[in-house]
């Protein structure tokens, strides 16, 4: 019975906890953007994050992109080649890219690869009461440590997204036309008539933009919110990504069923 | 202010990320071709548009000219409303026949343009006056299979 008890007792805490983080979240972000004038007059603040958040991801985008499109380009000539339409692949690689893997994937690696090093360098500036010692100065530490940060992702996961989806139409062109043998002028062709520039690409850069904000929020407010201790440290940089990840793919959905719903 | 070599990379960065986010417009995407240029709408009626959809290719000579720009059911006539914007650098006479074709057995639905003897040519509102429907696989099949079983019934003939 008391064990019941305890039980109903610490799920109550929790939820009260989540909507306490909710909230402060919401408060978090309104503080966030009102203090970005900063980081856009001192752009010097927002390149250095675009720097560790985009460039230094380049590589991973690139190369995952030419993988995930060269097994694109792999299985869909397979499944496509069965009904005779292997012409098709250039149009199966270029949508599914992007419109949803090139966002997705990019989105994820981006919390694994940025968002994770982001939360990890504020919560360690917390902890280290950096933060406290930037507010004694008078510099406030959102305007100086936080806002540059979030804008640096905002920007580069676009860019990083529509760099994986290029790279992953290459690795299907690769696969497809180099290797197995698909007509080039098909490929290309059948390709640039189903992929609309408006209706497919801008949707899918819409998408990046909103994952890249929903990353960078979660990393930079983990980060600040983390509880300043080793252990405390390590479980806000583990929430980051578990958070990011499950917020893109149901973001994704959301995203996707707006979109794409009932058309073509 | 210096400019640092982080700058340098943060501008190779963002130069890259433009020139994929271009490779995706003009070479996959649509906007290479001739998609941006002027068009003028035409319209015709159908009895029957079998599965065109909104943004399939208007083809005559199967070079594509236009888009199928609507669809609409015109609860007068009862007969399916579509509207065609061509591409203004392809002119065609007054009498063109529109019809709904497929392409390949299970391809996409488009529409065909025959070009008639007409002097005038079409203009932007104008609306095609003769259109020949889609080809709707099971009437056909009913059909063979009904004349079938009436050669099976009356071999005397």
């Amino acid at each position: 019975m008391n064990g019941l008890l305890n039980f109903i007792r610490r799920l109550g805490a929790m939820a009260v906890e989540g909507v306490w983080r909710i909230g402060f979240a919401a408060r978090f972000f309104m503080l966030l953007l009102r203090h970005s004038g900063q980081s856009l007059t001192r752009i010097h603040l927002t390149v250095r994050e675009i720097y560790f958040s985009g460039v230094l991801s380049l590589l991973i985008i690139v190369v995952s992109g030419l993988f995930v499109g060269m097994v694109l380009g792999l299985q869909g000539y397979e499944t496509l080649q069965r009904y005779g339409s292997g012409d098709a692949l250039g149009v199966l690689v270029s949508l599914s890219l992007t419109r949803e893997l090139g966002p997705v994937v990019a989105g994820l690696l981006f919390a694994s690869r940025a968002g994770l090093a982001v939360t990890a360098e504020i919560g360690l500036m917390k902890t280290t009461e950096q933060l406290d010692a930037m507010d004694m100065m008078a510099v406030n530490p959102i305007a100086r440590v936080v806002a540059p940060r979030f804008w640096g992702g905002v920007i580069s996961m676009p860019l990083l997204a529509a760099l994986f989806s290029a790279m992953g139409v290459f690795g299907g062109w690769l696969i497809g036309v180099v290797f197995i043998g698909v007509d080039d002028g098909a490929f290309w062709s059948q390709m640039q008539a189903a992929v609309d520039f408006r209706f497919d690409i801008m949707n899918g850069v819409i998408k990046s933009f909103v994952f890249g904000a929903t990353v960078a929020l979660i990393a930079v407010f983990e980060g600040y919110d983390c509880t300043p201790t080793a252990e405390g440290l390590s479980r806000a940089i583990t929430r980051t990504v578990v958070t990011s990840a499950l917020a893109i793919l149901a973001l994704d959905f959301v995203l996707t069923s707006l979109m794409f719903r009932g058309q073509s | 202010m210096r400019r640092t070599t982080l700058d340098l990379w943060v501008g190779f960065f963002v130069i890259i990320g433009m020139a994929a986010l271009m490779f995706l417009a003009f070479k996959v995407g649509n906007l290479g071709a001739a998609n941006g240029g002027e068009t003028y709408l035409v319209s015709g009626q159908f009895d029957n548009i079998g599965g065109l959809k909104v943004r399939a290719p208007v083809k005559s000579a199967g070079v594509v000219v236009g888009r199928v720009k609507e669809i609409r059911f015109d609860s007068k006539t009862y007969r399916a409303v579509v509207s065609l914007s061509l591409d203004a650098s392809y002119q065609f006479p007054r009498d063109t026949i529109a019809t709904i074709l497929t392409s390949g057995l299970l391809g996409e639905q488009y529409v065909g343009l025959e070009p008639g003897g007409d002097e005038a040519m079409l203009k932007s509102g104008d609306a095609l006056q003769i259109t020949q429907s889609a080809v709707v696989l099971e009437k056909l099949i009913g059909q063979f299979m009904f004349d079938k079983a009436a050669e099976g019934s009356a071999p005397a003939n």
